[in-house]
């Protein structure tokens, strides 16, 4: 059990250098955007991987409010860190490829607005466990992660129904969205390379948030074993 | 016990607390008017966009009268620790909400009908559309913000800045219901395109947040 | 509403009022209650003595279901459940638990309420009960310190609980008004209630109280018949009482 994390940690750095032979060397060039849309192979898997970390940090929220275990609050915090990560790496990638692509930086479209509501939920949802004092910190978070997550679809709806102008859907869309298969490869390495490197992330912060809570615990053994322990 | 009557009694207490101390009307009332006129300096109202971007003016403004409105919501259970008294009573934690919920709502409808007929007369505002819709818009857009933020008062109390921190949680979760509110009331001000869309998510929003607030409420008044 | 049924109609007496076991109660790396085991019988008046941060209002907060229990289980009436014996259990604390803009009547008439009580009479019958006058239509804020802790003793006593959970009863009230308030709860214990007193007044309580109970650094260090004369004193140190 000792080893797992070593090995998955070196094969997670294995699969990052091959998606990335694969994304700036094996897929060809796009024949309109040119190089930059090569910045595609981060900004789609960063943004699957942040999705399915908010998820993750719902589902953990949820088990936390049933079980109350330590665990699952631990996981609710990790998923939500390094999701804000990824979602930050999306929100900044999605402007330097749309100024070359669309001439502008940003734009009010569905997609791009509903990652930045998610995003600005997410750092809410940090910003109140970092607030909170104590011991409801883990109550306290996980009604929030619950609000945040139900206004998910919300969000989406509204802003789909304001504007939209983000590229048609690059993979399964209509007619004139067909990926280039060596594209697809890279893509689906990129997405594999990401999502074992966000899950790599999460344990490691999940590990850490662990022991910091065994830590607390001892020292709250400590106190209650010693005799004059009302340390505060 | 039933839920509907421990409501009723709370929202009568709260109001009837409310009206022999005024601590919160008063300086809402003026606070409301300092925000439609510092609004109005802004914003140019002889401008003649003015009506289009109206819409995005009043319910900003009654954000911010909302939020501060929102933030006295537990200051009055919390001095004397009363709160304590009701959690060790039978009484179900949800009518509690609802009451708290409830007085909120009549709070801001009195605060935006003081500012709607300012912001009227300083942007020479008049509807193209029919009124009733902005009425209906009003009452659902107000809840919308009142029963979200009355939650996250109860759960903003328990962090360290207090005050700060509702709007930091409140504003990421309400952008839909601000957008549909705004458009909503863009629409029927300029007569240019149906509210129905943004009136439909409106009274979606309000239905499903009610519901988790409601189901949440307990857990976390007993978070301690 | 009855509350006469003190479990006296099988086991009479046999199942304590509160049953702690093993509790433990942690803020953040701070122990306020420790591994507290203990049995408390019904219809004795429990006096809870010790130093300030000895545990003693967290300990009775639990008892009250306003906090929860680190580790370890509390039974209250027979219920692991607390909100299950809500109806049965009166609790006051250190602050009056009172809106200072309504008068006395207003706000016991709101708290009846809470435990389905619409009947002006109980509430000016508990208002009488502590020497206050229903009638009075002073608001709470501008009472004194005594009427005011006279008032929420009324509040914690309304719905005639069984269990009552006292925090600091007697903090800056008067000498005459604090040795009212103890008769009362003699009154009450001789009716068969259970009373916990916590209170740094231990002479106060000594005419009345059945047993006392010492904490230390968030232990229960002692259980003494009556209020021994070493704890009488306000300069005792209780944590000097050794079992």
């Amino acid at each position: 059990m000792k080893k797992t994390f070593p090995i998955f940690a070196i094969a997670t750095l294995g699969l990052l250098s091959y998606a990335l032979y694969q994304a700036l060397v094996v897929a060809p060039t796009e024949v309109t955007m040119g190089n930059v849309q090569r910045i595609f192979y981060y900004h789609l898997p960063s943004a699957w991987v942040a999705f399915a970390l908010f998820f993750v940090n719902f589902l953990a929220s949820i088990w936390y409010l049933a079980k109350r275990t330590a665990g699952s609050d631990a996981l609710a915090l990790a998923s939500a860190e390094v999701g804000v990560v990824f979602c930050t790496i999306v929100l900044l990638t999605g402007p330097i490829w749309a100024r070359p692509v669309w001439g502008i930086w940003w734009t009010w479209d569905a997609r791009l607005t509903s990652t930045l509501v998610l995003w600005l939920i997410y750092v809410a949802y940090l910003m109140l466990r970092r607030f909170a004092s104590g011991g409801q910190t883990p109550v306290l978070a996980a009604a929030l992660a619950i609000f945040g997550f139900v206004d998910v679809p919300i969000v989406y709806l509204s802003i789909r129904f304001f504007r939209t102008q983000h590229p048609q859907p690059v993979i399964g869309g209509g007619p004139g969205s067909g990926l280039d298969p060596r594209m697809w490869t890279a893509v689906l390495w990129n997405l594999a390379a990401f999502a074992a490197y966000g899950s790599l992330l999460v344990w490691t912060r999940y590990r850490m948030a662990m022991v910091e809570r065994q830590v607390e615990e001892a020292h709250a053994q400590r106190a209650l074993e010693s005799n004059e322990g009302a340390e505060q | 016990m039933s839920i509907l009557g421990v409501t009723q009694r709370t929202l009568r207490k709260d109001l009837r607390l409310e009206w022999r101390s005024k601590d919160a009307i008063n300086s809402m009332l003026f606070f409301a008017l300092l925000v439609v006129v510092i609004f109005s300096f802004a914003f140019d109202p002889t401008a003649e966009e003015s009506r289009h971007i109206a819409g995005g003016l009043i319910w900003v403004a009654f954000l911010f009268a909302a939020v501060v409105a929102l933030n006295q919501t537990w200051a009055r259970e919390l001095r004397n620790q009363v709160l304590d008294a009701y959690r060790v009573s039978p009484a179900p934690a949800t009518a509690l909400f609802l009451a708290k919920a409830l007085g909120n709502f009549l709070f801001v409808v009195v605060l935006e009908a003081l500012m709607a007929p300012l912001f009227v007369v300083f942007y020479n505002l008049r509807s193209v559309g029919p009124v009733y819709q902005l009425l209906v818009v009003g009452a659902l857009g107000t809840w919308a913000l009142v029963v979200n933020g009355t939650f996250f008062a109860a759960m903003s109390i328990r962090t360290r800045s207090r005050e700060i921190m509702l709007p930091l949680i409140l504003f990421p979760i309400s952008i839909p219901a601000l957008l549909a509110m705004v458009d909503a009331t863009t629409s029927i001000l300029t007569g240019s395109a149906s509210p129905a869309f943004w009136i439909r998510l409106l009274a979606i929003y309000d239905l499903v947040f009610t519901t988790v607030c409601l189901s949440l409420f307990e857990t976390v008044l007993n978070a301690e | 509403m009855s509350s006469e049924h003190i479990s006296n109609d099988n086991a009479a007496g046999t199942q304590p009022a509160v049953a702690l076991s093993e509790v433990v109660r942690h803020f953040g790396r701070f122990a306020a209650v420790r591994e507290v085991t203990a049995d408390f019988a019904p219809g004795r008046l429990y006096v809870v003595l010790g130093e300030n941060g000895a545990g003693k209002s967290t300990l009775l907060r639990m008892m009250a279901g306003l906090l929860q229990p680190t580790r370890g289980t509390i039974r209250i009436l027979g219920e692991t459940d607390i909100r299950a014996v809500a109806t049965r259990m009166g609790y006051m604390g250190h602050a009056p638990l009172l809106y200072d803009e309504l008068d006395a009547m207003e706000n016991l008439r709101y708290f009846a309420g809470l435990y389905s009580i619409h009947d002006d009479r109980v509430c000016a019958a508990a208002i009488e009960r502590v020497g206050l006058n229903p009638e009075l239509k002073r608001r709470v804020g501008q009472y004194s310190q005594g009427m005011r802790q006279r008032a929420s003793l009324a509040r914690a006593i309304l719905h005639n609980p069984e269990l009552l959970l006292l925090d600091e009863p007697f903090s800056n009230v008067d000498v005459k008004s604090a040795h009212e308030m103890a008769r009362l709860l003699g009154a009450m214990r001789d009716e068969g209630k259970t009373v916990f007193v916590v209170t740094h007044q231990a002479a106060v309580m000594e005419p009345v109280a059945d047993e006392s109970i010492v904490m230390h650094t968030g232990r229960l260090i002692a259980r003494e018949q009556g209020i021994p004369q070493s704890l009488l004193s306000p300069y005792a140190r209780p944590s000097e009482v050794r079992r």
